[in-house]
């Protein structure tokens, strides 16, 4: 039977049935209808379904559609179509891995092939969370290992990874494509090991800032031999030395190989042999960029030549411990390149200008401080494409120099126009500067400014900097991400609060003055997903103020402000779908997790499957 | 090929032996990177790490809350400012890099040095501070090359987990000598100079072959051990002392030619017992 018969003798059988029937709320699965079938024939025993028709048909249709808020919204109309969503659900995005348990998630989801897992909260970087706190990775491994056994992408940041759980990840899943870890902890070299010996369609193995332990394991030997399906390999962040020639070895039998990320133990010459082999590469991480031994005189390589080989290269990282007379051999490659990371090399502006002159299709730029206020003027000057722009402190102290400043930030401001998301940390800052930046880029979705004094007013007025960024969340129609510092008292919340229609996440340090200031974001922002809050005056007050707002949340933290247990548990018991956590900041504390009333850091997300049973005997769930 | 060998296991290799820490993180058995950085070069006082935290009674600041609107005074407090323990590591690994260059005499804190050995597959590095004499220096030496054959790395790369003491043997005989590259970018052997004048000097290590160390100093003490008399070896370096100096020029230039040295070196000799006649 064609499938015009097919779909003619489907409509004919469905207005019979409405005759009979009304339209009936499914509760049989689906599977179970042969009127969905699609030879055709139809089985008097099972009455049709109009609902059946429709999953069939829809089913056919979402299979284009990707994006997860769209299918969110999709499985919310009603339960036919819940189930049709979930059965065509291919990637799964988890933002908190405490918000459910992995038995909900492969009740829910029969055919995964990729997952998303987020595990601790982003303050966790910053040693504000004692270890062993927890998002294990172990029990999803296990829980995803039995139900889909045809997974094939895994994307886990801020999770506790062990070995033996990269060991049963290779055992489990033949067919599995992509490995990304990115800052996360608890593995070492040996589960690497293990990952790239099994999993023999690995396509995709990145190991981005994660701490990985050097079991003395040569994990690039265990690539098996022939011809390799990898594409992408970054490994900059493992901080042992790896066998070059095998290293050298895979990347001649890997035809696909476009990214390459080495790390430090790469040198300048090793690095030089790779190039020779894979002319192919588009993203490459540079490794030492130093020579190994003294320059000989006669014999160097022609870097510059391996450069000009590698036409497709547009995005250059790593220079972790570059030597300044090489930095020109990237000359070649300026042109193309679209996104430099320089953000581990210590570049001065005389050493900049020569690369970032030729840069003109640059979007992404990653940089040390050390470049100065010049060097950010000479990237306006030329970098007018410029999307993103983060500038890291060489010096990471309080009262450390401070090369860069309100100046930088503003020839920023007038030369890349199209600017979206900045990441600036400097020592001091005008509101002049701030609000010239709202004013000339109108696109930014990301404005982090990290003012390294605390409570630094603006250095120039000796106001604080509310004004300044007032006027971001007021002329940055489309901000999405704010992270505020300097001297800031409850005016700057109240703006954020008028205007910062469209926040998601907001990060606040040692600012406001009282609970008004919370209670202006929590109020005023409708989509505030993320709050995270440290070493600010705001206490019980102020955390009832979003009551209404938690349960809409991903997580809220507040570390080192003035809230007292009494209040937390206000809140623990007024929303049950919420889970709220309460620690200090040492993981030694067994019996007293909480001295007198005062809590040191609140941790609160919502949960379908209530608190979890893996909490460290530090953490008290209220 | 001994097939348990070649079995992929998930514990550190070696079994029992694990590497020295200065202090094991509660989590697992991981050693976290803190540890392998020399924790005297963290610049910041804000320290990093599983370890540090349990270390560092860092002040938590709750005075300050009372009066927010003075600055507190400037303590360092914990993750601020917020750059991510990664990204330090990194930084003050370079600063630390940077500073043994810097640094000729031997005032900086740390001496780190590349050390290579023959039929290694990598490099370590070391930092000479670390030790107080040849005999520490070695044994983390054979700790550190000790999952190594000596010469022989399977084509899978599977490791041959010797035996400590063998290595140790073997790096004291002659079979495989420590040289070591120093300011002047000669290459001497190991064990010829007092300690402290060692780690000043040396740039870094080369763990050799013993055929190739010859020629490097070590013909004059094989002529001692050959001859068998105390004066011959005074003569002996007073006249070759010149000439050592000439051959380790020409080793340094071309490095692979030994026998050529071996050759000047024999030259020498016989032009040694003639000036004795």
């Amino acid at each position: 039977m064609t499938e015009e018969d097919s779909s003619a003798k489907m409509s004919e059988d469905v207005e019979r049935y409405l005759k009979l029937n009304p339209p009936c709320s499914s509760s049989s699965s689906s599977s179970a209808v042969a009127f969905a079938n699609k030879s055709g024939t139809f089985k008097s025993s099972s009455p049709p379904c109009p609902e059946h028709v429709l999953e069939n048909v829809l089913e056919s249709v979402l299979q284009f559609l990707t994006s997860r808020c769209d299918r969110n919204a999709v499985s919310l109309v009603c339960k036919s179509w819940y189930r049709v969503e979930a059965q065509t659900r291919f990637e799964v995005f988890i933002g908190n891995c405490y918000s459910l348990s992995p038995a909900r998630l492969t009740h829910r989801f029969k055919g995964l092939r990729s997952i998303v897992l987020k595990g601790k909260p982003r303050f966790a970087d910053f040693n504000l969370m004692p270890p062993n706190w927890g998002a294990q990775f172990a029990p999803w491994v296990v829980a995803t290992a039995k139900a889909y056994p045809w997974l094939e992408k895994v994307h886990l940041k801020r999770m506790f990874v062990t070995d033996d759980d990269l060991a049963l990840l290779a055992d489990s899943f033949p067919g599995f494509k992509e490995l990304t870890l990115v800052c996360c902890e608890g593995f070492g070299t040996s589960g690497i090991a293990v990952v790239a010996n099994k999993c023999r369609q690995l396509k995709v193995l990145d190991l981005v800032e994660s701490e990985v332990t050097d079991d003395e394991v040569d994990w690039i030997s265990c690539f098996p031999e022939g011809e390799s399906p990898l594409e992408s390999l970054s490994f900059d962040c493992v901080e042992s030395p790896i066998n070059f020639n095998a290293l050298e070895g895979l990347v001649v039998r890997s035809p696909f190989l476009k990214k390459l990320r080495t790390n430090r133990f790469v040198s300048l010459e090793e690095l030089h042999r790779l190039m020779v082999r894979a002319p192919q590469l588009t993203s490459l991480g540079t490794g030492s960029f130093s020579p190994d031994n003294a320059p000989q005189g006669e014999q160097l390589p022609d870097y510059a030549a391996a450069f000009l080989a590698c036409k497709s290269i547009v995005c250059l990282s790593g220079f972790r411990e570059f030597r300044p007379e090489y930095l020109l051999a990237i000359s070649p490659v300026c042109a193309n390149l679209t996104s430099l990371n320089f953000s581990y090399a210590n570049i001065s502006p005389h050493m900049l200008n020569p690369i970032i002159r030729n840069c003109h299709n640059i979007r992404v730029f990653w940089a040390l401080d050390s470049i100065r206020d010049e060097g950010l003027q000479a990237v306006a000057a030329t970098c007018k494409e410029l999307r993103e722009l983060r500038i890291f402190p060489f010096d990471p102290r309080e009262d450390s120099e401070g090369p860069v400043s309100g100046v930088g930030l503003q020839a920023i401001s007038e030369g890349c126009r199209k600017l979206e998301s900045i990441l600036y940390f400097c020592q001091r800052m005008t509101n002049e500067a701030v609000t010239a930046m709202s004013e000339n880029c109108p696109q930014l979705t990301v404005f982090r400014l990290c003012i390294m004094g605390r409570h630094r007013p603006d250095h120039v007025t000796g106001k604080p900097m509310d004004d300044g960024f007032g006027a971001i969340v007021k002329n940055c129609k489309k901000l999405t991400r704010l992270a505020v510092s300097g001297l800031l008292t409850d005016e700057a919340f109240s703006y954020i609060g008028e205007y910062g229609k469209l926040i998601r996440t907001l990060s606040v340090a040692f600012a406001g003055n009282s609970d008004k200031a919370l209670r202006y974001v929590l109020e005023g922002c409708p989509k505030l997903q993320k709050l995270e809050i440290r070493d600010s005056p705001f206490g019980d007050a102020g955390l009832r103020s979003g009551m209404h707002r938690y349960c809409n949340m991903r997580f809220v933290w507040l570390s080192s402000c003035v809230l007292s247990l009494g209040g937390c548990r206000d809140v623990a018991q007024a929303l049950p779908n919420v889970v709220v956590e309460v620690f200090g900041s040492d993981g030694d504390d067994d019996d007293d997790t909480v001295t007198g009333d005062y809590v040191e850091t609140l941790y609160l997300y919502r949960s379908l499957d209530g608190p979890r049973k893996d909490a460290p005997k530090f953490v008290t769930i209220l | 090929m001994n097939l348990k060998e070649t079995e992929l296991c998930l514990g550190l290799p070696g079994g029992a032996e694990s590497v020295e820490s200065p202090a094991k993180s509660g989590v697992g058995n991981k050693r976290g990177f803190s540890e392998t950085v020399d924790l005297k070069l963290n610049l910041q006082s804000n320290k990093q790490g599983p370890v540090d935290l349990n270390v560092n009674g860092s002040p938590k600041e709750k005075t300050f809350l009372k009066d927010p609107s003075k600055p507190p005074a400037k303590a360092q407090v914990v993750g601020w400012p917020p750059v991510r323990n990664y990204r330090k590591n990194v930084m003050a690994n370079q600063k630390s890099g940077e500073a043994e260059e810097a640094m000729s005499s031997g005032g900086g804190t740390v001496a780190f040095v590349k050390v290579s050995m023959d039929g290694a597959p990598y490099l370590r590095k070391v930092d000479l501070k670390m030790y107080k004499s040849y005999k520490d220096l070695s044994d983390a030496l054979a700790k550190m090359f000790s999952s190594f054959t000596m010469g022989s790395y399977g084509a899978q790369g599977m490791i041959d987990f010797m035996n400590e003491s063998k290595v140790m043997d073997l790096l004291n005989s002659s079979e495989y000598v420590p040289s070591y590259e120093d300011k002047d970018g000669d290459w001497m052997l190991v064990g010829d100079v007092p300690w402290p004048m060692f780690v000043e000097s040396c740039k870094r290590l080369r763990i050799m072959k013993g055929s190739e160390a010859i020629g490097l100093g070590t013909f004059s003490f094989l002529f001692v051990s050959l001859s068998g008399s105390f004066f011959f070896p005074i003569m002996f370096l007073l006249l070759f002392h010149p000439i050592g100096f000439q051959l380790q020029e020409r080793w340094r230039s071309s490095r692979t030619d030994h026998e050529q040295i071996k050759k000047q070196g024999q030259y020498a000799l016989i032009f040694f017992f003639l000036v004795l006649l």
